[in-house]
């Protein structure tokens, strides 16, 4: 043990003045945030509250308050989540265990979508939503962002229905149950840690999903928290850096939050589903 | 129930895997499915599972025919190599699934699942999970699940191959032990002859697809319809020796055996000689020499290069004084050796 300690620490040194800038960015994220300093000097020469004022109200007469905000991005978040989620399951349990045609089309097809930059779409989509009559509304960006997000749940899903026996399954019908009942009770509990991950991978990916709602939902005011952020640096009659980060952390904590509690399961995605 | 297979086929695309297969199983017997991998008997398994659909023929359980019934609807229990436990499940959820798909009450599941517990001696184990099991106790799970619900046939697809040597014995006569309390009708598939021999009444060989000979273990040791069946069972496994039969019974290497007696002028055939039957003293003397020996304990065999040409098998209780590079003049049981056409029938 010893030796080892003495050969890492000249490795762990390196690292630390690599990562040192990030650090200390990160460090004056927060610190900034609650006091204020001279124009040209990093060294703080107060304590403020202020730059946390958006909590209480607009900051701008008439803008958006930060609560509304916070609550438009967790229903798209949420409902972006439950929709993938949903639509993965099912879509990829037919795609592991169903003979239907044109399956393997469709599984080519999910693996190009998988990798094609999807934003290329956009003017496409523009059109789309425009003729449907969705466009600048939050359920015409969930619906994209939806469509976005499935290659990815669906592929992922299908990797843990994949690594469930298939002899579990033919002991389950010929126990008695029906197709579906098989899938509920008995395929179902053993994808259940990719059902998890991909729940809150695609709420993860709401959350912090920026250009959709930009671009798809302009209106006259921001509608979620990553194009709020957006408009206040843009926006120079308000140009305030410190309300920047504050507001930032504000944007950040429940992702942060998510991967603290969360951590066991989103390692499962990459596990790829393992048995019992 | 009696079981019948009525010309039963199974294609995959255009390959026939199963072509015209007919075998009836009486009630309450165990019969094996022997064969090498790839020769249809887990097909034919999965088949009467209704697991796989059955292109042709019929599957009869008693009057019934089950050809186009769904596995749901089929009354089978099926144990399979890996057992497929829900291991999401208790030991006990696990055989009272079958019974839960039924909406049978929670007393009644509870009951069923201690009595068929006890009958496979797990009573100890209901509430663990499967991944807490040992290999043996996972198959007797399997085994309670799938008797649980009073199947008309059970289905076992070589449920023993996942255990280690000592667990697959006690494991064999715990199978047959249950079938037997039970008296259900039972197939065994598997590629291991001792298992069919040990555990069933009797044996159905196969080979790409057909059935070549369906009897009991003794009689299929004893009277082998091919040489196929003849060097499938048997462990240490048969020898053969070409010969020609005219007067006299000449081997290709020269040594004679005597006089060809019923086979005289039937010309070029082969011999198999099954090793317990080549030995000093059994019949007439062949002189070879001793090429390989392996020490079993109570046994040894022997590997004999005979003089002029072919090999023979031979099993002596241990002590014999017999080694390797011995000269020996052995003689040949000529009465228990079995004769093939060069085709393979049996003379």
């Amino acid at each position: 043990m010893q030796t080892r300690h003495s050969r890492s620490w000249p490795m762990i040194a390196a690292l630390a003045a690599l990562s040192a800038p990030l650090v200390i960015m990160y460090v004056y994220q927060v610190v900034d945030t609650v006091t204020t300093s001279a124009p040209g000097s990093i060294i703080p020469n107060g304590i403020t509250l202020q730059h946390w004022r958006f909590l209480f109200g607009p900051i701008t007469t008439g803008g958006p308050s930060i609560w509304t905000l916070a609550g438009n991005t967790l229903v798209f978040a949420s409902v972006t989540a439950l929709l993938v989620t949903a639509v993965s399951l099912t879509a990829a349990y037919a795609l592991s265990r169903l003979q239907m045609p044109g399956r393997g089309l469709f599984l080519g097809g999910l693996i190009v979508l998988h990798a094609f930059p999807t934003l290329t779409l956009i003017v496409a989509v523009f059109l789309i939503l425009q003729y449907m009559g969705l466009y600048d509304t939050m359920t015409g960006v969930i619906l994209v962002k939806v469509a976005f997000e499935l290659p990815f749940g669906i592929w992922i899903m299908k990797g843990f229905y994949d690594s469930v026996p298939w002899e579990i399954e033919m002991a389950g019908v010929t126990d008695g149950a029906s197709r579906f009942t098989v899938w509920r009770l008995l395929v179902l509990p053993l994808v259940q840690p990719g059902l998890a991950a991909l729940l809150i991978f695609s709420f993860l990916s709401g959350w912090s999903e920026f250009i959709l709602p930009l671009v798809l939902a302009p209106a006259n005011a921001p509608q979620v928290l990553a194009t709020y952020l957006a408009s206040i640096i843009a926006d120079d009659r308000v140009a305030d850096y410190s309300l920047f980060k504050a507001v930032s952390i504000f944007y950040a904590l429940p992702v942060l939050a998510i991967y603290v509690i969360f951590q066991n399961k989103l390692m499962n995605i990459y596990g790829g589903g393992t048995k019992g | 129930m009696q079981l019948v297979l009525d010309g039963f086929t199974k294609r995959f695309g255009d390959t026939a895997v199963v072509d015209g297969l007919d075998l009836t199983v009486a009630d309450g017997e165990m019969i094996a499915l022997l064969g090498p991998s790839g020769c249809g008997k887990s097909t034919t398994l999965f088949a009467i599972a209704g697991l796989h659909r059955v292109d042709g023929g019929r599957i009869l359980f008693g009057d019934r025919d089950v050809a186009n019934v769904s596995a749901q609807a089929r009354n089978v229990g099926i144990v399979f190599q890996n057992y497929a436990l829900y291991p999401h499940m208790t030991v006990a959820q696990n055989i009272g699934f079958p019974l839960r798909v039924r909406r049978e009450s929670t007393k009644e599941i509870d009951r069923k699942v201690r009595a068929m517990a006890a009958l496979v001696r797990i009573d100890e184990l209901l509430d663990r999970r499967p991944v807490q099991l040992s290999g043996g106790q996972q198959q007797r799970v399997a085994l309670a699940r799938a008797l649980v619900r009073e199947p008309d046939v059970l289905l076992l697809d070589e449920p023993l191959a996942n255990l280690d040597a000592k667990l697959r014995m006690d494991m064999r006569s715990e199978i047959r032990r249950v079938q037997l309390e039970t008296g259900i009708t039972a197939i065994l598939v598997t590629h291991d002859q001792v298992e069919a021999m040990s555990m069933c009444d009797r044996i159905a060989l196969m080979k790409s697809g057909r059935i070549v000979q369906v009897s009991g273990p003794a009689a299929m040791y004893d009277d082998p319809a091919d040489r196929y069946v003849a060097s499938f069972l048997g462990n240490p496994s048969i020898a053969f020796l070409n010969a020609a039969a005219g007067e006299e019974m000449r081997l290709a290497g020269g040594q004679s055996l005597g006089p060809a007696g019923r086979l005289a002028g039937k010309g070029a055939l082969e011999l198999g000689v099954r090793p317990e039957h080549f030995g000093p003293g059994k019949g007439p003397k062949l002189t070879g020499k001793v090429v390989m020996m392996e020490t079993h304990g109570r046994e040894d065999l022997f590997e004999i290069e005979i003089a002029g040409g072919g090999q023979l098998r031979s099993i002596l209780p241990a002590g014999s004084g017999t080694r390797l590079g011995d000269a020996v003049e052995w003689g040949v049981a000529v009465d228990r050796i079995f004769a093939f056409s060069l085709d393979g029938a049996r003379i």
